[in-house]
């Protein structure tokens, strides 16, 4: 019985490093969304862009998509931006919300840079984002074809993150039905 | 990949805390003062150990209003939090909530000091007795050495 | 050159200290002489390499020698001479040089100083620290060399964080690397002593010195950090349960309870399992300490530059070192004799209940600070613990501990009487029910619990000085006499816990009566807050060294009379700061910050914080009781051979 209360402290030494050791793995700033396995919240937004529909969340049903929160302050979206170009070319759909900014400002930048999204609404003080639990730029969201969120991406669509988790993604939700 | 988060929650840090701006704050100032212990509550998840009451972030800033507009518009403290909890989850709560997770870490602390207590309570039992009374052999060998110390000399 | 001068020195070292770790261990298993004082030759060399590497580096950082990569990282030539030096500690790589040379001195010390120990217990203590030594060596050697040099070196550096350009910085970390590393040393007794199987008074007496001289600088590093947060970071705030100040609070709970334990080990010879276990786990958080900075296993205000590879590094030192410890201990520690008995009413007793306590109140703590961790490896869920958790979890542990404090010095070792104790309790009793009378009457029945706080404080106060002062009372000499009389120990306890008192004192009324406002204020605009009225008289732009700021300047009428603030708001090449404007007084502060410029005029923040000054001053002057008991010669003599003695009749509290 004494044995037993001297062994106590290794046997928490050993829980403690063991969790340690798991959680170096994780990454203590990015938070996970509380969306996911849930449809987007409603939400209405102006046009970007001079003369389009804006965007809605009702818009974003039928086939999966990928919906992208940016802003033209943010430097890491032009990172993944090449990306993005590249899968409007393949006809994959990419919505764009220009988050917490003019619309003028985020129209210039596409107009700079190149346009890759289908649709693209502005959201200025930034609210469809808090219902969206985005707390910064960039950060995408891949859909379903009901308008379910599936993942949400923290930060630019660097190459592995695409190979190895969206775009297998992207795909099984294709399939789906 | 981290966005430049690290660059936000510096400049958040390095500022002071003038994170609720005159033109923020609500006229009534009971629901102000409402609003300003909730924010108390709240992590500004941005930051690097900040309250968004204390922060200087521009999500802080806009949390803030939320709240403000949430309490203005008649929600009990428990369902303006629920509204953010809704959209970032437990994280944005810097008083966990006390669920079977987090049972362990609520009750460990007294679990703690109770196992302790005992321990040191058995302790004390085990040896707070007293001298053992004699035998009657040894009370009979304590009178006659008694009555030889008398009896000598 | 002298980059590579200082690489050298490292190596070197690092040698020298697998042959601390070696000779002795092995000189002390055999009982051999030459070879114990090997490992004391190499201790007093692997010291004076490690202090050359350090100095090798900092000349690179005051001299600017940009192809060194830590200082490019890290100065440049427009910092000022001091906080050039100080940034030698800045990064990760150089706050591990000066880890490794507190090590690496303290190992020394043991080496020169420790002549009165028994001989093959100081070999094993300096075989332990060789051996800890050599792991951090070898760290600092294959992961983290601070000698690195950058090709082609750039012509300019990039500057010091300016929010770290202070002159706290240039005290708080090393202060703090005083006491983590300190405790080594009472780890290293507490490995010797079970390697030898030998735990009793004697080894209590040589190990306390160094505890005590691991703890004071702690204390010191801790309320140091904390007032450089309240007046540096311009939000009144002085403590956040941030990850790392926990980190630092952990080890210093821990240490409180060692030093207490050991006291008790040395008067009584009780305690001795709890007292090497204190002293394993106390090092052992401070190691914990030092992977929670640099592994990214926590986001925190003050980690450096996070690397999850060296992490797992330091988790394997950890692993290793605190692992052999506690095994050893499991093997060894249930064959230590426990000494004299005690009863529940005892001075051994009310530090086995201070023990209990502190440990507790540690363990609040570590719960705090890693169970997110935990949960979310168990759960997926991300929560986050603030300072409300440990509203409802530390604050009330913490107060019957404060409690307890004055029964124990009031206590007579082994048996006390209830009527006896009553009896010395009444004064500081007393003077607690008048001084919570007093504030109540005052401050009103909202305040109740402040007012129990304070009450609480008049409670600790009165019995720190009632130490002292009943034995002035008994005595026929003057005060003066009676104080040089009392051995420094006593008077060192009386300060610590008066300190205590002090510091309770202040988190009382800055908790309970704390104001704040803002407001948009215009130049020549007054307004009035607690108490005080407020103008702002100018508001202009300056220039520093290396910042552009904001200037205003109040007008202040106070309670006491007239005075002056200025505040700034600095913008620096990379980023801004606050330069808090802080009016101080003993019955509180006026603390006044500044913002953005609105409407034509400055964004000001305002507080009131009441009696916040005794919350360091109160921490500062536990240090300076654990100085004052550090000098008593009782500590240094060494303890002679054991003769045997009659236990003495318990006298009244020393």
């Amino acid at each position: 019985m004494k044995r037993l209360l001297f062994i106590t402290p290794v046997a928490l030494l050993l829980v403690v490093l063991v969790g340690f050791g798991l959680g170096l793995r994780r990454d203590p700033s990015v938070l996970p969304s509380m969306l996911i396995g849930k449809p987007l919240p409603t939400f209405v937004l102006p046009s970007v862009r001079a003369g389009d529909g804006g965007l809605s969340s009702q818009a974003l049903g039928g086939r999966p998509a990928l919906l992208n929160v940016f802003a033209s302050t943010c430097g890491p979206c032009l990172i993944e931006h090449p990306l993005l170009m590249r899968l409007k070319d393949e006809g994959v759909m990419v919505a764009g919300i220009d988050w917490k900014e003019p619309a003028a400002q985020g129209a210039a930048w596409l107009a700079q840079h190149g346009d890759p999204y289908v649709l693209a609404g502005n959201d200025p003080d930034g609210r469809a984002g808090i219902d969206l639990g985005v707390s910064g730029t960039p950060e995408t969201f891949v859909l379903d074809r009901h308008g379910t969120v599936r993942f949400r991406v923290v930060g630019a669509i660097t190459p592995e993150v695409w190979s190895q988790t969206v775009e297998p993604l992207l795909a099984r939700l294709e399939r789906e039905s | 990949m981290r966005r430049p988060v690290i660059v936000a929650a510096l400049l958040a840090l390095a500022g002071p805390a003038l994170a609720v701006t005159p033109d923020e704050q609500l006229r009534d100032p009971k629901l102000e003062a409402r609003a300003k212990a909730v924010s108390r509550e709240l992590r500004c998840v941005v930051c690097q150990n900040q309250s968004i009451d204390d922060s200087e972030a521009p999500l802080a800033h806009d949390l803030r209003v939320i709240l403000r507009e949430r309490i203005a518009a008649g929600d009990t403290d428990d369902q303006a939090k629920a509204f953010l909890v809704k959209r970032y989850g437990s994280f944005v709560l810097l008083k966990p909530p006390f669920e079977p997770a987090t049972w362990a870490l609520w009750l460990g602390p007294f679990a703690v000091l109770a196992v302790g207590g005992l321990g040191v309570a058995g302790y004390w039992r085990a040896h707070a007795k007293g001298p053992e009374a004699l035998g009657p052999e040894d009370e009979a060998e304590l009178a006659s050495l008694m009555a030889g110390a008398d009896g000598g000399e | 050159m002298v980059a590579e001068v200082g690489q050298f020195a490292l190596i070197l070292a690092f040698l020298l200290a697998l042959i601390q770790a070696a000779a002795p261990l092995v000189g002390a298993h055999r009982i051999d002489p030459v070879l114990m004082a090997l490992g004391r030759q190499a201790s007093l060399l692997q010291a004076l390499f490690v202090i050359a590497a350090f100095a090798a580096l900092a000349w690179c950082y005051v001299a600017c020698d940009f192809s060194v990569q830590l200082v490019a990282e890290h100065a440049n030539t427009a910092q000022p001479l001091a906080y050039r030096f100080a940034a030698t500690w800045g990064s990760h790589e150089g706050s591990m040089l000066l880890w490794v040379l507190i090590l690496a001195i303290y190992g020394g010390a043991v080496a020169q100083f420790g002549g009165n120990l028994r001989e093959t217990l100081q070999a094993r203590v300096l075989g332990v620290q060789g051996l800890v030594g050599a792991a951090f060596l070898g760290f600092l050697i294959f992961t983290s060399n601070p000698f690195l040099r950058l090709d082609p070196a750039p012509p300019e550096g990039v500057e010091l964080n300016p929010l770290l350009q202070d002159p706290g910085l240039v005290s708080h970390p090393p202060l703090l690397y005083l006491g983590y590393v300190g405790f080594s040393v009472a780890f290293a007794f507490a490995v010797a002593a079970l390697l030898e199987g030998r735990v009793d008074a004697a080894w209590a007496r040589w190990v306390r010195p160094w505890v005590l001289a691991a703890w004071i600088p702690l204390t010191c590093g801790i309320t140091l950090g904390s007032l450089w947060a309240y007046y540096e970071l311009g939000w009144g705030g002085w403590w956040f349960w941030d990850p790392v100040e926990n980190a630092s609070l952990m080890p210093w709970l821990l240490g409180t309870a060692l030093l207490h334990s050991a006291l008790v080990l040395e008067r009584r010879g009780a305690l001795p399992s709890w007292t090497i276990l204190l002293a394993i786990l106390t090092f052992s958080l401070s190691l914990i300490g030092t992977f929670l900075v640099r592994s990214g296993i926590l986001t925190s205000v003050h980690a450096f530059a996070v690397d999850p590879e060296r992490g797992v590094w330091i988790l394997g030192i950890i692993g290793v070192f605190t692992g052999a410890a506690l095994i050893l201990y499991a093997w060894r520690a249930p064959a230590l004799k426990t000494g004299t008995l005690f009863q529940p009413l005892s001075r051994e007793s009310g530090i086995t209940l201070n023990n209990l306590f502190l440990t507790t109140l540690a363990a609040v703590v570590f719960l705090g600070t890693f169970m997110p961790v935990f949960i979310e490896l168990a759960h997926g869920d991300k929560i986050s613990v603030g300072p409300p958790y440990y509203a409802w979890t530390f604050a009330p542990l913490a107060i019957p501990l404060l409690g307890l404090v004055v029964f124990g010095p009031m206590l007579t070792w082994k048996r006390d009487s209830w009527p006896a104790l009553r009896a010395r309790l009444r004064a500081p009793a007393l003077a607690a029910a008048a001084v919570g009378l007093a504030v109540l009457v005052f401050g009103g029945w909202r305040h109740a619990v402040a007012v129990a706080a304070i009450a609480l404080a008049a409670w600790l106060l009165a019995g720190a000085a009632a130490i002292p002062g009943r034995r002035w009372w008994a005595g026929r000499a003057s005060l003066g006499r009676s104080i040089r009389t009392t051995p420094p120990g006593v008077i060192g306890l009386s300060l610590a816990h008066a300190g205590l008192g002090l510091l309770l004192l202040g988190i009382a009324g800055v908790t309970a009566w704390q104001q704040d406002t803002v407001l948009t204020m215009q130049p020549g605009q007054t307004t009035t807050f607690a108490g005080r009225t407020v103008t702002l008289t100018s508001l202009e732009l300056v220039d520093g060294p290396n910042y552009q700021a904001r200037e205003a300047k109040f007008a202040v009428h106070g309670w006491a009379g007239d005075y002056a603030l200025v505040g700034q708001r600095r913008a620096y090449a990379t980023s801004q700061t606050t330069e808090a404007a802080v009016h101080v007084t003993p019955l509180g502060n006026l603390y006044v910050s500044v913002g953005d410029p609105q409407d034509g005029g400055i964004v000001v923040r305002m507080w009131s914080h009441p009696l916040i000054m005794w919350i360091w001053t109160g921490g500062f002057l536990m240090a300076a009781g654990g100085l004052v008991s550090l000098s008593d010669r009782r500590l240094r003599l060494g303890a002679p051979v054991r003769t045997p003695q009659l236990q003495p009749v318990p006298a009244a509290a020393e």
